[in-house]
Parts: C-alpha cells; structure tokens; sequence
C-alpha cells in the first residue's frame, strides 16, 4: 500500500485548527486514507478523535497510507499540509 | 413579595435580570433492553449530529479565534465517523441510545487521556460532547451555559473553567452559584471581568428559570421576584456607576492624597491590556512551566520576563518565582505524591530538591531586568521562616537584583513580618493562601466558604502585623491576593497600613473609586472596626455604615 511519512511542522502539533484542517482536508479527498504515528495502530484520517489520540507534537513523524486510484495525490496534498506550520498562517475567515 | 436569600458575595456590585440555570449534566436512565437497535442507532447518532451542528454555530460566534478553534475542532469530534462506528457497535451488544453514547465516548476518552499533554486536556470536550448528545437523546435541555436570547443572570451549581471559557460577558449581568467560595473559579472570573457574584447560595436551588431577580454582590443579597420595572430600576443605576467608574483614571490615592499604587495581576504580557496601569504587583511565572517535560531554557524565559518589562518602562514589575509544587504538579520537578500537597513541598520549597531551577529563574529575571527600563522586583512564595527570606535574598541579591521580597502567605510569616524585613526589602501578602492556613480550611472546599472570607477579623489582625511592620521600616508591604479586589475591603487594607493592592486589570477602577472617596483617616477608622468586629458578616457591615 502507499505510503507517505512527514514530520509535523505546525507549533502545537497536530491539535486544534492544524487538526482541523487536516481532518477536513482528508475528508475531501476522493480516497480513504489512514495515518498513523510510532507503533500505535492507524487511524483513519477523516476521524478527528482518532488524529488527536496520535497525540502527534511538533516534530512527530506520522506516516499517510492510501490505497486505489488516487491515493497517491491524495498522500502528496496531506503531506504537504503537514509539512507546513499551520498555526504561524492567519484563518482565511479571520 | 419578593424573597430574600443569601451567600457569599465575592464580587461587588448590583445588577438585575432574569434568572436561568446552567442545566447539570444529565444521569443515565437505567439500562433496559433493547427492542429495535435501528432506532436506538438512529436516535444516538441524530443527538451527536446534533451536538456538531450546535457547537459549529457556537464556534461561529465566537470571537477569540483560540477559542473558536477549539470548538471547531471540538464540532468534529462530534460528527466523528468513528465515533459513531463504536455507538453502532454498543446498540449492537444491547446498549440503549443513551448508554451507548456514554460507552463510545468512554472508549474514546482513553485514547485522549494516553495521548497525554494538551492532548488529554480534549478529553473535556469529549465529555462535554457526551453530556450534550445524552442530553438530547433524553429529551433533557442541553447542558452547559444557556443561550436565552437576552441579557440574564447566570444560575450555576458551580462554575468550572470549562464552563465559562466562552460566557458571553455582554449578556451574563451577574453570576450565583450554590457552591464555591471566595476564591473558587467563579469568584476569580467574577473579578475578573467585573461582574457581580454570590457564591455558597444553598438557596439558589430553588430560583426557577426565568424569574426576575436582583444581586448585590458586595452583600451576598439575592431578592428572588423583583418584577420587571425594578429590575430595569437597578440595571440602570449599575450601569451608571459602571459608566462613572470607566471614567476615573490616573493613579490610586486616598481623598486627601495619600497614594496607593494599583497594580497588576498578570500571568503574561498578554494580561497588561491598554498598558497604562502603575505596575504589576504579582507576575505569575507559573504559565511558562507548565505543559513541559523540561523546565523553560534561560533564554526563553529572559524573553518572556523582558515583554512585560518592557511594556512598563520607569514602573515596578514584581515577577513571583515559580511557584509550583505537589498542589500545582510539573513533570520536572519529580516530587513524589504526598498525601496532603497544601502542605507539602510547594512554593520556595521545590528549591530545597532542585535548586538549580531558582537559579536559571533568578538569572533569567536579572538579565531580563538589565535589558530593560523597569524596575524589575522579585519575589519568592510560600516563605515561612526568617531564614527561608534571607536565603533568598542572598541569592537574588548575588545576580545583582536590588528589590528583593517575599510573599506572606503562611501564618508563621506574617507573625516574623518584622523581623522578615531586616532580610529583605518589601512583603506581598497572598491573602488567599494566608486565609486557607490561618483557618485550616482548604480554597477549593465549598462548604468551608465562610472561613476564607477575607473579612475574618483574625486574617485582618495577620495583615494588620504586615502593615505595622512595614511602617516601623519604611519597606513597602502590598496585597496581591484577593482581597485586594474589593473596594470596600481595600479601604479596609489600607488602613491597616498596606501601602499598594494588586488585582486582575478590571477590578482597578471599583477599587480607585471607592479610595478616591476615603481620607486615609477614614481608612484607619474602617481598619478599626473590621478588627473589632466579631465575624465577617459583621465586620462588613460595619464598615459599609460607617
């Protein structure tokens, strides 16, 4: 299966609006995806109790997986986002 | 007839409204079998779409964009997927809707807590979640702060932080709580935003929803069945008085004179406000420690210690040390569990185990107070012997610091002011800890809320010794705790000879009013009759009448 693994940029760690943007995110995607951090089982992406219970800090490596058509882009757009500091960017609705 | 009840009143101030409670978290029906599992599906997944759609609205509204992160992120945790997979699964084991919203968020809860850190802090929203969404598939109205439409006054068993993170301080007129004390959370959140509170109103049980009520938080006086047109009489006047408060200004002094800076109690540079206050009397380092594996680097906290600093130039900055300890735990500083913290290693004390703590703390304050044009002031907590205060200083003194103080929060300290003194140069007097030892009553205990009243005329004798001492050695002694919120007790604590008061930023223009209004000969009369009287009650009274 495919996979993607990226360090958390954001300063609080994938928590509160990193969280929910990533959260968000994955649920537009047209593929399931399921992420996973250290060696607890993965969760799906789309399942903000499930992401924050990877209790992933800054500078945590988490890994994406994806299957099927689509999967790959899918990983790149979460990863990217990852890979970002989301708290230093303002709210587009602010 | 309106009818009169009474608790504590632990921020002044009058207001009149309507009343309506803070609903308590619902109770779980006894468990019964399940007949047809689709609809108890149904039912529980229909209250948790619920609950997201209302927490998203709410989310919307607010206007902290920290908080209106949260709920954000707390909405999804509503319309999780999986969340309903596990509810799917307890109807599926015999569970009803109810029960098997409770079992899924206990399930989930687990996971937040293992996760640790600001992580396990979630698993109060969750809660929260599951309160709500039980709630609804009862039938039972949503629990948490109401939403009336209108401005009220906020009925609450108690108050926790959780509960009044977004309370819409435009629209809750006042607060009545049956428990808590004077310094429960909702006495400080009272003060803080300046709203007139009652706590330890066993009676406010019985305040149905709705009904028109008045509240003097200064008395404790709650009139139950005002009607409507005296409401409006006495939320006109309080505005009023709010409106000539807002536009006193300049610094604290009595009628004739005498000055009384009016200082700041802060936790970051973030709770300075507009900037224009006489100093901060009690920085709290406290916020930089938690949440951390190891303590704060040197440099991080130099930073930090210099933002407030900076923002007060030629003005004091008293910066308390770190005062944690088994009450207040941090992972760090590996103190064992005790079996009663209030009086264990805490405060001052942690430095007997890791000294080495102070020291990168008492660097950091003198570096940070090189840098800057304050006068940076430091002061150490939970000191109870003359020789806790003169190690101290030695070390503070060592790096170069010039104002050095202790706090007086132990009976054993306030009863030694004067000879504390010769060791250092000015007392802060925490007079929320000094209540709770001198009275062997603990701050979070509701039913002992009448002992840490601040007006116990034996808690104004300690403060009392404070202030003579003070005088006999020209050293500054102040108040930061508290008491020093109330107008009227202001005027009390002057008199007894403390010579600056330090509160939350919306508490300073009451209290600037109330001693603009007094010679320091009024003060001293007040002083008198508060240490005569035989209890709080009293006391108050009498100084209210004089």
């Amino acid at each position: 299966m495919p996979e993607k693994t990226v360090t958390i940029a954001s300063r609080s760690g994938l928590h509160a609006r990193p969280a929910k943007i990533f959260v968000q995110a994955a649920a537009r995607q047209g593929v399931a995806v399921r992420v996973r951090a250290g060696d607890k089982p993965s969760v799906p992406a789309t399942s903000m109790l499930g992401v924050l219970a990877l209790g992933a800090r800054q500078g945590t490596e988490v890994t994406l997986q994806a299957d099927g058509p689509g999967a790959e882009e899918a990983l790149s757009a979460l990863a990217e986002l990852l890979s970002r500091d989301l708290d230093a960017e303002e709210p587009a609705d602010a | 007839m309106p009818e009169i009840v009474r608790g504590l009143g632990v921020s002044p101030g009058r207001a009149a409204g309507r009343a309506h409670r803070m609903a308590r978290p619902p109770v779980l029906p006894p468990a019964a079998p399940v007949t047809d599992a689709a609809r108890e599906i149904g039912l529980a997944t229909g209250a948790l779409d619920a609950v997201a759609e209302y927490l998203e609205g709410y989310a919307a509204k607010a206007s902290n964009l920290d908080a209106r992160a949260i709920l954000e992120a707390q909405s999804l945790m509503a319309a999780d997927p999986s969340l309903r997979e596990s509810v799917e699964e307890g109807v599926g084991s015999g569970l009803g809707a109810a029960h098997a919203v409770d079992a899924a968020c206990a399930h989930h809860r687990e996971a937040l807590i293992a996760a640790g850190g600001y992580f396990a802090e979630r698993a109060g929203d969750l809660d929260d979640i599951r309160n709500r969404a039980v709630a609804a598939v009862l039938g039972l109205p949503m629990p948490g702060v109401p939403d009336p439409g209108h401005p009220y006054i906020l009925i609450a068993d108690d108050l926790a932080p959780a509960d009044t993170a977004n309370l819409d301080t435009g629209t809750v007129l006042a607060l009545v709580t049956e428990k808590g004390g004077p310094t429960s959370h909702t006495a400080i959140l009272a003060r803080t935003f300046g709203l007139p509170a009652v706590v330890a109103c066993r009676a406010a049980a019985d305040i149905g929803d709705g009904t028109w009520i008045s509240v003097d938080g200064a008395s404790g006086e709650v009139e139950v069945g005002v009607g409507e047109e005296v409401a409006a009489g006495i939320q006109c006047e309080a505005v009023a008085a709010r409106d000539r408060r807002a536009t006193g200004h300049g610094p604290g002094r009595t009628a004739d004179g005498h000055p009384v800076p009016l200082l700041l109690n802060i936790g970051s540079a973030h709770d300075l406000g507009h900037g224009d206050a006489e100093g901060v009397g009690l920085f709290r380092t406290e916020f930089l420690f938690l949440d951390r594996r190891a303590a704060p680097s040197y440099e991080e906290q130099v930073a930090a210690y210099t933002a407030v600093l900076q923002a007060m130039p030629g003005r004091r900055v008293v910066i308390r040390t770190l005062d944690a300890g088994s009450d207040k735990p941090l992972p760090f500083l590996r103190l064992p569990d005790e079996s009663n913290p209030a009086l264990g290693v805490r405060g001052l004390r942690t430095s007997r185990i890791q000294p080495e703590i102070l020291d990168v703390q008492l660097d950091a304050i003198a570096e940070a107070g090189r840098a800057s044009g304050a006068e940076a002031w430091v002061m150490a907590p939970m000191v109870s012997t003359v020789g806790e205060a003169a190690g101290f200083a030695e070390r503070a003194r060592a790096r170069g610091l010039r104002h050095v103080g202790v706090m007086v929060e132990v009976p054993a300290a306030a009863l030694h002011a004067r000879r504390l003194l010769e060791e250092v140069d000015f007392l802060s007097i925490g007079t929320n800890d000094l209540g709770q030892y001198a009275f062997a009553a603990d701050r979070q205990h509701g039913d002992l809320a009448d002992l840490l009243d601040p007006w116990q005329p034996a808690l104004l004798r300690l403060i009392a010794m404070c202030g003579e001492a003070g005088r006999e050695a020209s050293k500054p002694v102040g108040v930061c705790g508290e008491a020093a919120a109330d107008p009227l007790l202001a005027t009390v604590l002057v008199g007894l000879g403390v010579g600056s008061l330090s509160m939350a930023a919306p508490s300073v223009p009451g209290v600037r009013e109330a001693l603009g209004r007094h010679s320091m000969a009024a003060c001293e009369e007040h002083a008198r009759l508060a240490l005569a009287a035989g209890d709080p009650v009293r006391a108050r009274a009498a100084v209210s009448e004089a």
